[in-house]
């Protein structure tokens, strides 16, 4: 009678382990992170080369505005993260001043800086990641290319279409301890938001895309970006006009020959 | 006159190119105007009869650009207009004036244009192309125009390589009577003569090689023809006698970009038929960034500067150090401040100085310099003239 006990719940066992893989295979928060940017990253490859002006109005505490206008430039590599160039158009005393950079999946990114002053170019150092761009609520981090190396993952939650997933800084440098992006699974895994997270873990700035248009049937690009830092109450607000996909630019368009060109 | 129908000839091609140009593309221009208002006064007593304390001059440089075909093809056209107290001080400059045509990975520039070589912050030992504007800055920093024939060639694995043809010598410009930064005796820029009997004419060659490779940006540089420094001699009765030699000259420049340092290196071997020597300035600059989370930039520069010349480099700048500090505020105006100091480790001459510039309103820039020369020593052959030049500025710029 033991005998027969014992024969069927083995067979119980063996059809519960059979019928039931997915238990032994289930994917964890981190992969599931990983999983959703690597998508992300995806839905945005192949778009060669790009090129947009750009209008940033800078709003201090008191409500206080001032603007700047800048055109930007990018080249999309494979095997490395992205080529760009930023020419300054105004205030009128810096228009001309433009910068170069090439991204790196990996170590610090490579940098020049065009002065049409003295029209000297000067290779500048990158590390500093998490200083302000020009002033503004954008760290020098915030505007360089995704890449999946930049941080690990770990997928928070989902609501409806929106999912949300932690992001950890992996350089020892970035402002940041973490960032909340939210991926937008209905449309090609665009951003929607992203929350920051200073060094101590308090909420930082908030940053919104909103406006976007879809590229060539296939690349979401927002038109406007808020940033809002919550704990200075500035914000920046940058809006994308003119986006080129048809530029069709090389490697030669990334050059210290071309940055010079850049700021005429 | 030889030089004006060259320029006619020059003005008339341009204008053919840009019109055929103009009638089957798009052509963006733009038109820049900067205006400079500015005040200069020198504390101490003038050294030398007629010299004066202060200084108001006005300073306009308008620029023209055309651009077209994407920006692959260039006319750009830059002047400079300055008005001042002192004679010499009243002068106009073409200061670019060239068509430029970039295709692939080659570049061409026909004109007058200003280029750019080096890394180091307190002495410019390979940049030679264009000379000196010593009356707009007696630091060197500023340069006249300089006619060339550039052609520039990049290779993503070698690296760019910029040959240089340049047709003309543009003569330097010394302070006039009732100017500071002068000698006992005036010298005017059209006394000095040339060791070449072919004078400005005599055409000049360059070329650089330059790549980065990693953290390394490493340029090298070769010229050869009218050097762009005088040659100075002191007669019996300590009168200057100067003329532009003929020269050959090797320049070496690198910078490593190591994360919040950089290391900056450059050096010259120049030889004439009267003498030959090296020179170099080495140094670094660490930024702290972002110092407190308030956005502050605060770089510390040191540089060591060598000239085997010795006492005859003109520069002053043969055994010196230069220390100083960089403040970027990283706010809305793009206020910044920058003070140091050169100090001669000989006849510790000691030269302090200070810069600061900051927005006031869209297009409207204010920026005071100083310039404290303290215990100029009797062994300094040339900065001994200036030993009475300290100065404050305060300049104030409006751009159109």
């Amino acid at each position: 009678m033991i005998n027969k006990y014992l024969n069927k719940m083995k067979k119980i066992i063996l059809t519960l382990l059979l019928t039931f893989p997915i238990l032994a295979t289930a994917q964890t928060a981190e992969e599931k992170g990983l999983e959703i940017v690597s998508k992300a990253i995806e839905a945005d490859r192949g778009f060669g080369s790009s090129s947009v002006d750009l209008k940033m109005v800078l709003k201090n505490k008191n409500g206080q505005l001032s603007e700047r206008t800048l055109s930007n430039k990018t080249l999309e590599l494979d095997e490395d993260g992205d080529k760009s160039m930023i020419v300054f158009t105004s205030p009128k005393d810096i228009k001309g001043t433009s910068t170069l950079t090439f991204t790196h999946k990996q170590g610090a990114d490579d940098q020049w800086l065009f002065l049409p002053s003295i029209k000297r170019t000067k290779r500048i150092s990158s590390s500093n990641k998490s200083g302000p761009f020009v002033g503004s609520e954008f760290a020098y981090e915030d505007l360089s290319s995704v890449e999946l190396e930049k941080n690990t993952y770990k997928f928070l939650k989902e609501e409806g279409d929106l999912l949300y997933v932690e992001q950890y800084p992996v350089d020892p440098k970035s402002g940041y301890k973490k960032r909340i992006a939210v991926y937008n699974q209905a449309k090609d895994y665009r951003l929607e938001t992203i929350e920051f997270y200073d060094r101590k873990g308090a909420l930082l700035k908030t940053l919104s895309y909103t406006e976007y248009n879809r590229y060539k049937d296939k690349f979401w690009r927002a038109s406007k970006f808020e940033m809002v830092n919550h704990q200075s109450k500035k914000e920046t607000l940058l809006f994308f006009n003119n986006y080129n996909f048809e530029i069709n630019l090389k490697d030669e368009d990334f050059t210290e020959m071309a940055l010079r060109r850049a700021a005429n | 006159m030889k030089s004006s129908n060259f320029f006619l000839a020059f003005i008339f091609l341009f204008s053919v190119i840009v019109m055929a140009q103009t009638e089957k593309d798009e052509v963006k221009t733009t038109i820049e105007w900067e205006f400079n208002a500015q005040y200069r006064h020198f504390y101490d007593a003038p050294q030398f009869d007629n010299q004066l304390k202060d200084y108001p001059s006005i300073g306009i440089q308008p620029t023209y650009s055309f651009g077209w075909e994407n920006g692959y093809q260039n006319f750009i056209a830059s002047a400079y207009f300055s008005i001042d107290r002192d004679e010499n001080r009243r002068y106009w400059d073409l200061r670019e004036f060239y068509y430029q045509k970039a295709q692939n990975n080659w570049e061409l520039s026909v004109g007058f244009k200003k280029v750019f070589w080096g890394v180091t912050e307190s002495n410019h030992l390979v940049d030679i192309i264009n000379q000196t504007d010593a009356l707009k800055s007696f630091d060197g920093e500023e340069k006249l125009g300089q006619p060339m024939v550039q052609f520039s060639w990049f290779s993503s694995d070698w690296g760019s390589l910029d040959l240089f043809y340049l047709p003309y010598h543009r003569k330097r410009g010394f302070a006039g009577e009732k100017g500071r930064f002068r000698f006992s005796t005036v010298l005017e820029a059209d006394a000095i003569g040339y060791e070449s009997d072919k004078e400005e004419w005599h055409p000049d060659f360059a070329a650089r090689w330059k790549h980065y490779i990693g953290v390394l940006d490493i340029g090298l540089s070769y010229f050869s023809g009218n050097g762009r420094e005088p040659y100075f001699e002191f007669d019996d009765r300590g009168n200057i006698k100067a003329f532009y030699p003929l020269i050959d000259q090797l320049g070496l420049d690198f910078q490593i970009t190591a994360g919040a340092v950089l290391f900056k290196f450059e050096s010259i071997f120049r030889k004439a038929e009267q003498q030959e020597f090296f020179a170099m300035d080495a140094g670094l600059e660490y930024t702290f960034s972002n110092v407190n989370n308030n956005g502050l930039d605060i770089g510390v520069l040191v540089e060591y500067l060598y000239d085997e010349r010795d006492d005859w480099a003109l520069s002053g700048l043969q055994n010196d150090v230069f220390y100083g500090s960089r403040v970027a505020f990283n706010d809305t105006q793009d206020t910044s401040i920058l003070g140091g100091g050169i100090y001669d480790l000989d006849t510790q001459t000691h030269l302090f100085t200070v810069e600061a510039s900051r927005r006031l309103a869209n297009g409207l820039v204010c920026s005071i310099e100083g310039r404290i020369f303290s215990g100029v020593s009797d062994q300094e052959l040339f900065l001994l003239f200036f030993k009475q030049d300290s100065y404050f500025s305060f300049t104030l710029s409006k751009y159109f």
